[in-house]
Order: structure tokens, then C-alpha cells, then sequence
């Protein structure tokens, strides 16, 4: 196809592919522009005056809600979201290079996670927990100590975690499939054959290769998990993550600061994103740069 | 390697990753089943055997017909949404991978668009309900430019908080599970076929319908399926863009929850996964059938 001249066809797919994007990002750029609404300002355009009141309102808080606690928690979940979603995607991604007894229904599984209602996955989450709950109390009877200022096992980091993992996993194993379908096997076996052992032909030879691609499988961890609401809504506990406390907000909070929380945790994913394409690039470039030296002679 | 450490690696490479999804989605799922058949009161659940809980989810359903009991109408209602929705993703999910498979020459701008239609889908899904509002409300954009324009004599209430406003957010946030495997089915199509069928005499329109449609079946079931079974087991979308004024199955089983009618939830919860599933059911033996003609 390359060479011919555009034909009508290629325009007006341009021009749905346009209005698409803009379907995708009018109304994002339309609440970052209300934000810096003036202090008189409304929920709707026009703007009246800029200012950035609603910032200034929101750093001081959103009423009874410490939307800042919800932001860190938020935050921190995020990270160790990201660090097991990419170890746990990565170490089952090289198991299932090989068959192995089980892998597939340990796939099916996984693809499921991915397809069953999240509002099913966070009921059972929270009822198992909730069991959990009732079996220490039960225990309390023998061990008081175990009881003594106990509330629940459900938290932040235990049922919340688990939820989180059960949304971002498939999308790393199945990100990690695409990686090793395209690794040519044949670097490690010049590696064994050099007398690697399995760890050092792992992290000298297979870690660098398939690192640009594990930038990916964070960037889904954190922002997945950062934004995740459905499959933490029955399952967290006492706590409320960042998008539980904003889904409350929409119906409480009738003034532009919402929109200002909403510019900032845009912003927040915005430079995840951008800090994560710009090292995958970083990465490539590097790699391309340093990949190979053939040709160059001994040294 | 000694020949035990090359079939136990497997194991315990798979092994985390398989307790959590154990752990965390087996045993519950499983949890859900069982608790469906316990009994409850106001305050606890007690673990005894019984099937109240169904007939409490089809309460009326038989009795009551042709009128619709609270569950048949809520799925009836569900499944409407998850039609107009899945006709729409798809139609536009295949237009903009078709235009990304075959009109954008060079990899680095097929990427660097690609990667425009996916940036939104890592930022909150909350806040891109909310940014309808100054677009959709009483006194929003839409409504000041009919306005404007003298199209409408009054602001319009039904753009936002309605029907309208649910499936134009349902489109908003879940095309791109359309796109990605409709794109990914495009990109193994060997280009030689379609310059085949345009030598054979084929329209633009023949060779999109007979050629690139069928080989993108298995990217156009995937992307069905995942914009199905997540609008059908919604409750955020459509409780925001709703209102909270139009009924879902997550909705239901959220709020019985709430007051700590677990097993009445997880009744209403295995109900939901066995019509997600037959739906899937469906869905993959279309494409099945159409493979034996």
C-alpha cells in the first residue's frame, strides 16, 4: 500500500479516528480547564475568571474526607501492586514456555480473573475474609490474646492487595506471552552453552532483553491498581483507596474542586505514563546502542 | 541443569502466581457458591443448608408473568444496555483498528496512535464519568450550543443521568477492549490477501466484508466478550451516569450487601456468573458455527 496516493477512504477514516480521539480526551481537557474556575465559578462553562482557588480548597481538604490519607494509601498500594505484578507475571511467564501439569487450567483461570464480574470477585473476597474473621474471633475462646483489639483481617494490604492482584495479573502474564513468543530461545542455549548457570543466563541475558517490556507490565500494575474500584469495593475494609472516596464524592461535592481532585490524580496517571513510555524508549534506544558488538572487532 | 531442575522449575516459577489467584479468586468464587445455600438474619450468617436465597432472587418471576419480576426486568434492562453497547464498541472499535491496520503506513505512527486510543485507559475511570458533567448538564456545552443554534427550545434533561449518558460512558471508557484484539487479529492478516482480492476485482467495501471481517473473528469475539460481561456485571458506570436511578445486577447485589444480606448477594451473584457465562457460551459458538460453513 505504501506509495499510492491517500484515496477518499483513507480520509474519512482519518476524520472518525479524529473525532474519536477527541470523544476520548473533550472531556478530560474540559474538567483540567474548569478547575482553574474562578471562586465564583460553577460546575459548567463559561469560565468565570481563572484562579487556582480550587486547588487551594482541595490541599486543605475535601469536608470530613482525608482525601490526602486515601491518596498515599492509594499511592503505596499502587507500588507493591507494581513490584509483585511484575515478579509474579515474569516468573509465570517463563514457567509456561514450558508445559507444565496444570497450566492449563492455571491459564484458564487467569483469562477468567479477567472476564468474571469484578462486583462477584470483590463479594467473594470480602465473604472470605469476612469467615476469616469469624474463625479468629471463634479461636478467641482458647488464645484471648489472638482477639485482644482484633477487628478484621480485611485491609489495605491483605484483601485489598489480593483484589488488586486478581485485575492486574492476567494483563502481566498475558503481556509476558507476547514477550517470550517473540524471544529467539537461541541466546540462552549460547549462554548455557558458555557455562552459564540458570540464574546468571537469566539475569545477564533474558532480564535485558525483555526489560523494555517490563516497564510495560508496571505501567498496568500501578495504573490499573491506582485507579481500581470495582474489585476493591466490598473487599478493603475500613480503609477507602483514592477512586472509593472520588466515586462517594460525585454525589456529594457540587463545586469545581472535584474537578481539581480529578486534575490532579489525572495528572498523577499522566506522569506515571509519561515517566514509563519515556524509560521503555530510553530502554530501547540503550538496548540497540549496547545489543550487540559485532563487527567491532576484539577488544 | 540436573534433570530434577528442569521439570520442577515450571512449579515453582508458576507457584506464586497461582496461590494468589487461588486465594484470591478460586476460594472466593467458591465461598460465593456456598454461601449462596446458607441461611441469614439481620445481624449474621448461619451456616445451614437451604435454597431460599434462589427462590428469593426468582421471587415472582413464574407467579407474575407477562409482567416482569424485579430480577427478569433488572437483566432485561442490563442485557438492553450490554446489546446497544457491544453494536456500537463494535462498529467503532473495528473502524478505528481497521484505520490503524491498514491506512497508517509507518510502525512509529501506528504506534504513537495507538498508544493515544490506550493512555486514557490507564487514568481513572471515575474521574472520565465525571468530565461528562460540564459537557452533558443542564447548563453544559451540548445543551448551550442547541440552545444557541435554536434546536431546542428548553435545556435538555435526557443527556445526562440517563439511559443516554450510561451507554455514551460504557462507549467512552470500553472501546479499547474492542480495539486491541480487533488490531491485533488486523495485523496477522497477510497483506497479500486483500491485494489479492482487489486483483480478483474486489470493492473496498467486498474486501473489507469477505476477507478482513471473517479472519478478524477471533478479535471481534474476544473484544464482544470483554464488553459484554462487563456490562452486564456493572455497577459503578451505570450507578455514576445513571444517578444512581437505574437499576443493575451489581447495583442489587452491592446494596444487599450493604445491609449484610450475604448469601441473598451471593444467590444474585451466582445467577449473574451463569447468564455471564452462557452468554460467553454464545458468543463463542457463533464463531465456532461460522467456521463449519
Amino acid at each position: 500500500m505504501t506509495g499510492q496516493p491517500r484515496g477518499a477512504a483513507f480520509w474519512i477514516l482519518a476524520l472518525v479516528f479524529a473525532l474519536f480521539v477527541l470523544f476520548l480526551y473533550g472531556p478530560t481537557i474540559a474538567i483540567v480547564l474548569l478547575s482553574f474556575q474562578g471562586p465564583d465559578g460553577g460546575l459548567t462553562f463559561p469560565m468565570n475568571g481563572v484562579s487556582f482557588h480550587w486547588f487551594a480548597k482541595l490541599y486543605e481538604g475535601v469536608g470530613v474526607v482525608d482525601i490526602w490519607a486515601a491518596f498515599r494509601r492509594s499511592i503505596r498500594l499502587g507500588l507493591v501492586v507494581m513490584g509483585l505484578t511484575v515478579v509474579l507475571s515474569v516468573a509465570a511467564g517463563l514457567a509456561f514456555r514450558r508445559r507444565f501439569a496444570g497450566s492449563g487450567p492455571l491459564f484458564f483461570v487467569t483469562v477468567a480473573s479477567l472476564i468474571v464480574p469484578s462486583i462477584c470477585v470483590s463479594l467473594g473476597i470480602g465473604l472470605e475474609f469476612r469467615l476469616l474473621d469469624d474463625q479468629v474471633n471463634a479461636m478467641g475462646g482458647d488464645f484471648p490474646w489472638l482477639v485482644d483489639g482484633f477487628t478484621t483481617t480485611m485491609g489495605l494490604f491483605t484483601s485489598g492487595l489480593g483484589a488488586h492482584l486478581t485485575w492486574t495479573l492476567p494483563f502481566g502474564l498475558l503481556i509476558m506471552f507476547a514477550v517470550f513468543n517473540r524471544f529467539d530461545r537461541s541466546y540462552e542455549e549460547a549462554a548455557r552453552d558458555l557455562g552459564a548457570t540458570a540464574w546468571q543466563t537469566f539475569r545477564y541475558v533474558v532480564l535485558p532483553i525483555i526489560g523494555p517490556s517490563l516497564i510495560g507490565v508496571a505501567l498496568f500494575g500501578f495504573t490499573l491498581s491506582y485507579d481500581e474500584l470495582a474489585r476493591s469495593s466490598q473487599a478493603i475494609g475500613d480503609v477507602n483507596t483514592l477512586p472509593l472516596e472520588l466515586q462517594g464524592l460525585t454525589t456529594t461535592v457540587t463545586t469545581p474542586e472535584i474537578y481539581a481532585l480529578g486534575t490532579v490524580t489525572t495528572a498523577v496517571s499522566f506522569v506515571v505514563i509519561g515517566l514509563a513510555l519515556a524509560l521503555i524508549l530510553w530502554a530501547r534506544r540503550r538496548q540497540e546502542r549496547r545489543g550487540s558488538d559485532a563487527g567491532q572487532g576484539m577488544v | 541443569m540436573s534433570a530434577f531442575g528442569k521439570t520442577s522449575t515450571p512449579y515453582w516459577q508458576a507457584l506464586p502466581f497461582a496461590l494468589v489467584f487461588l486465594l484470591f479468586f478460586v476460594l472466593p468464587l467458591g465461598l460465593i457458591v456456598m454461601v449462596s445455600f446458607w441461611d441469614y438474619n439481620g445481624y449474621q450468617i448461619i451456616p445451614a443448608f437451604t435454597g431460599q436465597n434462589y427462590l428469593d432472587v426468582f421471587d415472582g418471576c413464574i407467579a407474575d408473568l407477562p409482567d416482569l419480576c424485579l430480577t427478569f426486568a433488572t437483566y432485561l434492562s442490563t442485557l438492553e444496555f450490554g446489546l446497544m453497547v457491544w453494536a456500537i464498541t463494535l462498529v467503532l472499535g473495528f473502524t478505528v483498528a481497521y484505520f490503524l491496520a491498514f491506512h497508517v503506513r509507518t510502525l512509529t505512527m501506528q504506534i504513537v496512535l495507538f498508544l493515544l486510543c490506550t493512555i486514557p485507559f490507564w487514568t481513572s475511570n471515575v474521574i472520565r464519568m465525571i468530565s461528562w458533567i460540564p459537557l452533558l448538564g443542564r447548563n453544559g456545552l451540548v445543551n448551550d450550543t442547541l440552545l444557541r443554534l435554536g434546536l431546542v427550545s428548553e435545556p435538555q434533561d435526557w443527556l445526562l443521568y440517563s439511559h443516554f449518558s450510561v451507554v455514551l460512558a460504557f462507549v467512552h471508557l470500553y472501546t479499547l477492549f474492542m480495539i486491541v484484539p480487533i488490531f491485533n487479529s488486523m495485523m496477522r492478516i497477510d497483506r497479500s490477501l486483500l491485494e489479492a482480492a482487489r486483483d480478483a476485482g474486489a470493492s473496498g467495501w467486498q474486501t473489507v466484508w469477505n476477507v478482513v471481517v471473517p479472519l478478524c473473528k477471533p478479535g471481534i469475539a474476544i473484544g464482544s466478550i470483554f464488553v459484554v460481561t462487563i456490562v452486564m456485571g456493572d455497577f459503578v458506570t451505570i450507578g455514576v451516569m445513571g444517578g444512581q436511578q437505574i437499576a443493575s445486577i451489581g447495583k442489587i447485589i452491592q446494596v444487599e450487601m450493604s445491609y449484610l444480606q450475604f448469601p441473598a448477594a451471593a444467590a444474585n451473584a451466582v445467577v449473574l456468573l451463569a447468564v455471564v457465562l452462557l452468554i460467553i457460551w454464545g458468543l463463542t459458538r457463533m464463531i465456532d458455527i461460522r467456521k463449519e460453513l
